[in-house]
């Protein structure tokens, strides 16, 4: 995952793929994380098939970029990808939230391929920017990525992190946002709204990108452009939906935390077999 | 004991030493490097030493941060900004990833003195102690302070390290072992035994003086690591004596006499008494003052003696 191609429709089924077995293990699982997941499986899917350099087969490889999951709670998302790659058997996804399984609830270090647990929202872009400057001390090439969610952007924690991120102008950090508009209790616009959330960005000293998080070529372009960027860390606001993919959840807060029936991954996976890649 | 140095000098001092032999060390601060005694270690090391400014839960995270990247970090602030205001993020971040981060916090203590209860840490023990994974330490003098430096930077994962504000006298001697987990008698005795940590134990070895003169014959123990407390120290020290008497800097709930009484309880019931603060936030004063009114003075200390020792059962 060292070359960087990027074949639209092979990212696009592969998207489709992940929506189906997040909506599986969650289904297995009897509880969980949805909405969430859905909404940022796409940045996952180019993030570790295009944009990192990580080695699978050997996870603590030291030329690897690292990934911290902000948003804990989206862990489906990022265990269908992991396993995706190879880094733990496919199985292990029917064991999501079961005593004794690696796969813990919200993102765990137990899980081959992920480098840093979380789960109290608010805290992964310190982290990542603690070893974004690790990085650059050591000279490593190394980029550090860490995807966030809308609503942990409401923690106090998050600018303390955008703050320093911006002030040490570090170029090797790319923050992704699932701007995906809900929260548990409803529309973050209602609850506490971001906006205007670039401009807030560019005043911390960020390099700030708006896509459509939806677009994987428009995801792939937002990665190269980080890349190209200099002295400052780039911010990624990818507008999505909750949900994505699975009519009955998208937008609805409801699906925050909720894992579907047995009728409703029925429902679900008829509708992921007809979505158009 | 004529020469008076602060318990943080002596972590500073180490830390510098440490700057020099360690390259992996990273040192974060948040805007109190004076006062953490960590300016040596800035002067000498700027390309390892980074503030975050006041933000203290951004400094923890960003620590470990750093130890993902391999390096061994100290992070510094109060002792009381360090622990409560960051504690979701030493419990997350620190302690849920088994992160290789030092946590030191300074002015632990009633004897921060004239800046009042808001910070005057008196709670750090418990909370520190609660959560997997982290090691507590709180050395009582200088000299164990930058002893306690270097065994900390060497062992792997959280620790905890209560530093102090005022100069204290150094009780420990330069030939005194420290590891981690293992008590260390400052004076040996028959009838009660007095388990301290911190600068605290000064007077309880004052109150050893005092209580020998009227026939109490008091061993003084130095648990300067309450997690994880040295459990064969506490039960040998009650075996010998049959009392037993806690003094600390802390709140009565949750500390060091928490952490013996823990022990005890299962494995060596005797009368314990707690010299500690009562359930209640201090106030300005100088520490001396607040030691008295507090009622953490070396003849606070010499009476809890004379009440375990009262509570003993006569034996046979």
């Amino acid at each position: 995952m060292t070359e960087r191609k990027f074949d639209l429709e092979e990212y696009g089924k592969r998207s489709l793929q992940f929506r189906k077995e997040i909506m599986l293990m969650l289904n297995k699982a009897g509880s969980g994380h949805s909405g969430g997941s859905l909404s940022c499986i796409d940045i996952l899917n180019v993030l570790y098939y295009y944009e990192m350099r990580h080695r699978p087969k050997e996870p603590a490889w030291p030329g690897r970029d690292k990934f911290i999951m902000s948003k804990g709670h989206a862990s489906p998302a990022l265990y269908v990808t992991l396993a995706g790659c190879g880094y733990f058997s496919g199985g292990e996804l029917d064991r999501f939230r079961k005593l004794g399984s690696i796969l813990q609830g919200h993102v765990h270090v137990k899980v081959p391929g992920v480098e840093f647990s979380t789960g109290s929202l608010g805290q992964g872009l310190s982290v990542a920017h603690g070893a974004a400057l690790g990085a650059r001390l050591k000279r490593s090439g190394e980029r550090i990525y860490c995807l966030l969610g809308d609503g942990e952007m409401q923690e106090g924690n998050v600018w303390e992190a955008l703050m320093t991120a911006g002030n040490f102008g570090l170029d090797n950090l790319c923050a992704v946002l699932d701007y995906n508009k809900i929260q548990e209790n409803g529309p973050v616009k209602e609850i506490k709204d971001l906006e205007p959330l670039k401009e807030k960005l560019e005043n911390f000293k960020w390099h700030a990108i708006e896509i459509d998080g939806h677009d994987l070529l428009g995801i792939k372009c937002a990665f190269d452009e980080f890349r190209a960027t200099g002295g400052r860390p780039t911010f990624i606001i990818a507008n999505t939906v909750k949900g994505k993919g699975v009519s009955f959840m998208e937008g609805q807060s409801k699906w925050h935390g909720k894992a579907p029936s047995d009728d409703e991954l029925e429902k679900a996976l008829s509708e992921l077999e007809n979505m158009k890649v | 004991m004529d020469k008076k140095i602060a318990i943080r000098d002596g972590y500073g001092k180490a830390l510098a030493e440490l700057g020099k032999e360690d390259p992996n060390i990273i040192v974060v601060s948040a805007d109190l490097e004076d006062a953490n005694k960590i300016l040596a270690f800035r002067e000498a090391f700027p390309d390892r030493f980074y503030t975050y400014g006041i933000a203290e839960q951004d400094m923890i995270g960003a620590a470990c941060g750093f130890s993902l990247e391999g390096f061994t970090v100290f992070a510094n602030s109060f002792a009381v900004f360090m622990t409560n205001r960051a504690y979701d993020q030493i419990r997350m971040c620190v302690c849920y990833n088994n992160a290789n981060v030092k946590l030191v916090g300074s002015h632990g203590g009633i004897t921060v003195g004239p800046d009042g209860g808001s910070a005057q840490c008196l709670e750090d023990y418990a909370i520190m102690r609660a959560l997997p994974n982290m090691k507590v330490i709180s050395p009582c003098d200088a000299l164990e302070a930058a002893k306690a430096t270097r065994a900390i930077s060497r062992s792997r994962g959280p620790v905890y390290m209560r530093t102090a504000r005022p100069a204290s006298e150094i009780l420990t001697k330069e030939s005194d072992p420290f590891t981690i987990g293992k008590a260390n008698i400052l004076r040996e005795g028959k009838d009660a035994v007095i388990i301290g940590c911190g600068l605290i134990l000064g007077e309880a070895l004052s109150a050893a003086d005092m209580l020998e003169t009227s026939g109490i014959s008091a061993m003084v123990v130095n648990m300067h690591t309450l997690k994880p407390v040295d459990e064969e120290a506490v039960i040998n020290a009650a075996r010998k004596t049959g009392a037993v008497v806690t003094v600390e800097e802390h709140q009565v709930n949750g500390g060091l006499g928490s952490a013996v009484c823990e022990v005890l309880s299962r494995k060596m019931p005797v009368p314990v008494e707690m010299v500690a603060v009562k359930d209640t936030f201090g106030e300005s004063g100088e520490p001396e003052e607040l030691l008295a009114k507090y009622a953490l003075k070396d003849t606070d200390i010499a009476e809890a003696v004379r009440r375990a020792v009262g509570r003993r059962r006569p034996a046979g």
